[in-house]
């Protein structure tokens, strides 16, 4: 409950008339297109992708209609209205409790069969349904063809044959959606003896609800807690009665239930689709899908995987992001004319010499903070999430979850964290927050574990291979450390905390051309997102080493550190970076990179720093969202291990590497 | 006439020492009963062993008595771990009082139920009867697990064996229901299949849940 009110209040834009507007509920599986029909109805903007799931939050717009407004409600996917998961519980919810005008079930042709139980449901409810049969195209290019008026009279509901990522079909939901239908007596029925039993349950239900009492007695049987708190509380002194009724019921058919009901519905789907849904004799095998075969076959995958890694990450994010973009942006953008202007615009303006440090001195807000987000970060983040969008709207990540299943299960992950760990490639933070999709605490607390440790993030990535890019021994150490110690820790963890891995499975969608619009839109959201919660932060830090500066406080730090640093063979400038890595560890690594450039490290000792840099405590942003995500305990354990296990990899790494002297 | 509870225990003890260790005897002295037990005489009485020398040596009758007598124990030993799901010590022990009522065509009646297996829990070898013959012959394969398809392969869902009935109703909003067709598009390194037009993905443990007619 708690979940669902957070999540609603933060989407309660003032753009939304809740005044009597009528509401429109959009549900169904999750990967129908939901979320491009509510993009298309409203104007508004939420994600969509092709990774089943990706709605975890309720959206609300307001469509206009012929001058009237609508309330639009976009729920997360579900499968069934008896809810398992917490996204089906957060969907239920609205149909339970907001009495929606009208819900809108959007469902996939080529799937029709499978997805069709669901309308049953709907109409089984008497909830005023309409029926929108989406991606029609793609059905049409397998050569299934579907009766749509056919399909409309047995239901006994409207429906609307779409395709809505091609904008067809779209005046005739909304002329649906302004007609709004009422409830209907479902048209079909289940065998005599299970209508008996839900008879038996329906008929002791007194109260006065939104969902009719077939539907909750078909509920209630099938063990939902929800509904029968709800009834609890809603029948007063007769929930005895119907309790009574429901455990008896629940123990004659305690066998197979589930089952039962499921195989009649799918009974009844057989019976409305027959003449009304026909699919070709042979299988029509698109180019598509070849390539989606050769992507998840191991001897394929994995080659492939490397190209789009090399490509994405290292060509495109690296090297034009990292490299060119950064060059343009920071070398001769900042450096060469906006530093000097602003530099020339302050002392004009400011004559206190310690307030112009603030802003454009060695650690100004301005010639330090500005400069590294906008300069910096900026095109390496922009790059990253760009190929991020491109690889998630082509279907790749599902088929790379289950390619890296067996691997992650030796972690304690399944192959479902493979989203968050990629991300994390972006930005830890995004990454840290995006955990909350795993199935179990154990599983968050460990991909939370391993994000803080050892996946470096964009900004970081970039500056650290431009270091030691150099050097190639060093990076091939660093890479081989950080792998290493990534695949122990994750096995560490899994064997010590207690609890068990959950099972994989995973629905995997037609892989897909990205259409580009989609892909610009999501890019700029995630910047967005990035900017509003990332740039006041470089900002403080700032401003934070701005007043370590004029208090002396660095150089004390500096000094405290010094033995720390000297045990792992640096010289105690690098305490500085370390210091600057405590706020942002892209931070701490551009630091590095200026104690390089002046020629006081070594190639063992930039690797042993740069092992301990990214090891190190995550910026103070990861830092906060993980205490918001997992709470001070996790939060704070996290942040003590992952200190100690850096310095002490650095250490060790030192140790071993003056040993060898492979370096 | 039926063997007393010794006597089938006598004959198993034998089977093993006499036909699957190939000695062709076993030593009196060292059998779990005293040589002075009844059940000796009641087996010598059939005509199903002799006693020469402190050995003791199947007859004609003996042996083919002796090899479903092993059977039944060896299927009782597998009906406790697959379905009613009681194992180690306790299994066994169970197995042992079980295995005497799975005589008269019972012991047909679970082997087919369990799909002919061929192998005890301990990985001993199971004596084919008859029905695992017929079996084999009509090429029945039977229900198996849909970790035994070959990448390729398709069956009809024949059912979900699960104690977990949250993962059985995710199973089933997924199309995985009785009687709906399954392809088997690829077995690693996760179990990619299709049901309708739609594909999944579900590691090992999921896939040994599902059980598929071929």
């Amino acid at each position: 409950m708690s979940f669902f009110k957070k999540k609603g209040s933060c989407h309660e834009a003032p753009t939304v008339a809740n005044d009597g507007a009528r509401k429109v509920a959009l549900v169904g599986n999750p990967n129908v297109g939901k979320s491009v029909l509510f993009n298309a109805l409203t104007g508004a903007y939420v994600t969509v992708s092709n990774y089943p799931g990706t709605s975890v939050e309720v959206a609300r717009g307001n469509a206009v209609i012929d001058g009237e407004h609508f309330e639009v409600i976009d729920t997360p996917g579900m499968y069934s209205i008896l809810p398992i998961t917490e996204e089906e519980r957060v969907a239920r919810e609205i149909l339970l409790n907001e009495r929606p005008n009208l819900v809108i079930h959007v469902l996939d042709a080529r799937n029709l069969e499978r997805m069709l139980p669901m309308t049953l449901q709907l109409i089984e409810a008497e909830l005023p349904v309409v029926l929108v049969v989406n991606i029609m195209d793609e059905a049409a290019r397998m050569g299934l063809s579907i009766d749509i008026p056919l399909l409309s009279r047995r239901l006994g509901i409207p429906v609307i044959g779409a395709a809505t990522a091609k904008k067809v079909g779209l005046p005739e939901i909304r002329a649906a959606i302004r007609a709004s239908v009422g409830g209907a007596t479902p048209p079909f029925g289940y065998s005599r003896l299970m209508e008996g039993d839900i008879a038996a349950i329906s008929t002791r239900l007194k109260g006065d609800y939104l969902l009719s009492k077939k539907s909750l007695a078909l509920l209630l049987l099938q063990g939902d807690g929800e509904v029968a708190d709800l009834v609890r509380s809603t029948e007063g002194e007769g929930a005895v009665d119907v309790e009574e009724g429901v455990k008896d019921k629940r123990f004659e058919r305690r066998e197979s239930f589930h089952l039962d009901l499921s195989m009649e519905r799918k009974g009844i789907v057989k019976g409305i689709l027959d003449g009304a849904f026909t699919a070709p004799e042979k299988r029509v095998v698109t180019l598509a899908e070849r390539i989606a075969r050769w992507t998840v076959r191991p001897a394929t995958g994995v080659p492939l995987l490397l190209i789009v890694l090399y490509f994405g990450l290292y060509k495109f994010v690296g090297e034009f992001g990292a490299g060119t973009l950064v060059d343009v942006l920071e070398t001769k953008g900042f450096k060469e004319l906006f530093n000097p202007w602003i530099t020339g615009v302050v002392k004009h303006f400011v004559p206190w010499v310690v307030i112009q440090e603030l802003f454009i001195g060695e650690y100004g807000v301005i010639t330090l903070g500005i400069r590294y987000a906008v300069g910096i970060i900026l095109p390496i983040v922009a790059t990253f999430f760009l190929f991020f969008s491109v690889l998630e709207d082509s279907g790749y990540f599902p088929r790379l979850a289950l390619l890296v299943d067996r691997l992650f299960k030796t972690m304690g992950l399944t192959g479902r964290a493979v989203i968050p760990m990629v991300l994390g490639f972006g930005c830890d933070t995004m990454a840290t927050m995006v955990t909350r999709t795993l199935e179990t605490v154990r599983e968050r607390v460990i991909a939370t574990l391993l994000l803080a440790l050892a996946i470096p993030c964009s900004a970081q990535l970039g500056v650290i291979l431009a270091l030691l890019s150099k050097s190639p021994g060093a990076l091939l150490v660093w890479s081989v450390c950080l792998i290493l110690i990534f695949l122990l820790v994750g096995l560490l963890a899994a064997k010590v905390l207690p609890g068990e891995t959950p099972m994989f499975y995973m629905e995997i969608p037609p892989m897909r051309l990205p259409q580009l619009s989609n892909v610009l839109t999501k890019t700029y959201t995630r910047m967005q997102w990035y900017f509003i919660e990332i740039l006041p932060l470089f900002i403080i830090a700032s401003v934070l080493l701005w007043l370590g500066k004029i208090t002396n406080f660095f150089e004390t730090m500096v000094t405290w550190m010094s033995p720390v640093m000297a045990s792992l063979g640096l010289p105690k400038q690098t305490a500085v970076a370390f210091i600057f890595g405590f706020f942002r560890r892209d931070y701490g690594a551009a630091g590095l990179y200026d104690l390089q450039t002046q020629g006081l490290l070594n190639p063992r000792q930039l690797t042993v720093a740069a092992v301990t840099l990214t090891l190190f405590i995550p910026c103070v942003a990861q830092f906060l969202i993980m205490k918001r995500e997992r709470g001070w305990n996790v939060a704070i354990s996290i942040g003590v291990f992952v200190s100690v296990f850096a310095f002490g990899s650095g250490w060790l790494l030192n140790r071993f590497l003056l040993m060898t002297a492979i370096l | 006439m039926k063997l007393t509870e010794k006597a089938e225990e006598i004959l198993e003890a034998l089977w093993i020492e006499s036909e699957e260790k190939g000695k062709g005897f076993a030593e009196l002295d060292r059998m779990e009963f005293e040589a002075s037990d009844p059940a000796y005489h009641e087996l010598a009485a059939q005509a199903f062993i002799e006693i020469k020398g402190g050995r003791l040596y199947f007859r004609p009758e003996g042996r083919e008595e002796g090899r479903k007598t092993i059977r039944r124990h060896r299927l009782a030993e597998r009906l406790m771990m697959d379905v009613l799901n009681i194992r180690g010590e306790n299994g066994d022990m169970k197995a042992c009082q079980f295995e005497h009522l799975l005589n008269e065509g019972v012991d047909a009646k679970v082997c087919t139920m369990l799909n002919h297996p061929a192998t005890c829990p301990h990985g001993k070898p199971i004596p084919p009867g008859e029905c695992c013959e017929e079996a084999r012959k009509s090429g029945d394969l039977g229900v198996v697990p849909l970790t035994e398809l070959k990448s390729g392969e398709d069956g009809d869902i024949a059912y979900i064996q699960t104690e977990d009935s949250k993962k059985m109703q995710k199973l089933m909003a997924m199309g995985v229901l009785p009687g709906n067709r399954i392809f088997l598009l690829q077995a690693f390194p996760s179990y990619i299949f299709r049901v309708g037009f739609s594909e999944f993905a579900i590691d090992s443990a999921m896939a040994r849940e599902i059980f598929v007619r071929r």
